[in-house]
């Protein structure tokens, strides 16, 4: 109990994981909350990879965790570009309104 | 080992409790300052466990230019106010089980995963080499990220120049009706031009064709 180990941290990670799915299926009234739980996902991929890192005393975890972040970093400026642009264009980002595509 | 456990399981605590806010809250500046809380929580379980450098790059990173993004986007936009309900919207209420059932199987499918599973026995003697010792973490990083991965370094650099680029290009317009500094006619001017020498008949003046 009180010895924490890389399943904790694994468990942690499964969590995070699981609420930002939930919140990409459950949300249905914003665009911008649904980017910020695939950011909640790409941050339990990273609590993921750093721990495995540490507790296995190797470093490409780590390496790969700060390409995760600059990826991370450059689908957020992308994807709120095109948020602002979509919102000139349709004057709405709501979910539900947005159904261009028919999907 | 106690302090580590209690610090691990309260910081813990805030990040899933701050998740499931930045999915629920209502206002979706909550939802931002929340992510941040996220962050900040995780950063310093990064720090705590031992990789202290990316628990600073998290904190500038995320804290200081992603979430800070995310809060300009949502104060520009005046979309603060669009309520976001879960369980509020009526015509579309079958996503929500089916949203609630996937999930859950995807819980427990890494849950199974995390349970049952188990290291190659000779997998700590291959790995262990790799590790400087008596070194600081960023000196670690460093001496590896610069040398083995100094390809992909620059590819995400790379990465970055294009969301940049991506992001302005995406984003400009031209509005009608707004006087712009146009520098390449400005400087591309000729004398013959810009001045015109005009004979001037008296009690007649000058028309000026603007």
């Amino acid at each position: 109990m009180f010895e924490v180990s890389l399943g904790h941290y694994l468990t942690l990670g499964a969590i995070i994981f699981t609420i930002g799915i939930i919140g990409i299926f459950l949300n249905r009234k914003n665009v911008i909350v649904i980017l910020m739980s695939i950011e909640l996902i790409l941050l339990a991929v990273n609590i993921n990879l750093v721990s495995f890192s540490i507790f296995l005393q190797d470093l490409s975890g780590q390496i790969f965790t700060l390409f995760i972040l600059t990826v991370a970093a450059a689908e957020a400026a992308i994807g709120l570009a095109i948020i602002v642009v979509y919102y000139r264009n349709a004057g709405t980002i709501r979910v539900e309104e947005i159904e261009n595509l028919k999907g | 080992m106690l302090a580590h456990a209690i610090f691990f399981y309260f910081f813990s605590f805030v990040a899933i409790i701050s998740a499931i806010m930045v999915t629920a809250s209502k206002n979706t500046v909550h939802s931002v300052f929340f992510l941040i809380l996220d962050f900040i929580s995780i950063s310093c379980l990064f720090i705590m466990i031992g990789a202290e450098f990316l628990g600073m790059i998290m904190l500038i990173v995320y804290v200081g230019a992603v979430a800070v993004l995310f809060l300009f986007v949502v104060m520009m936009l005046n979309v603060a106010q669009q309520k976001n309900q879960w369980f509020k919207s009526s015509e579309t209420s079958t996503h929500i089980p089916v949203g609630l059932i996937v999930s859950l199987i995807i819980f427990f499918e890494l849950i199974i995963v995390i349970g049952g599973w188990k290291y190659k026995p000779d997998i700590i003697k291959n790995f262990s080499d790799s590790l400087i010792s008596n070194s600081t973490n960023t000196h670690t990083i460093g001496s590896v990220l610069y040398t083995e991965y100094i390809h992909l370094f620059q590819i995400s650099g790379m990465i970055l120049l294009v969301a940049m680029i991506g992001a302005i290009v995406l984003t400009f317009r031209k509005r009608e009706g707004v006087k712009r500094q146009n520098y390449f006619s400005q400087i591309s001017r000729e004398k013959n031009q810009g001045v015109e020498l005009v004979e001037v008949k008296s009690n007649e003046g000058v028309k000026i064709d603007v």
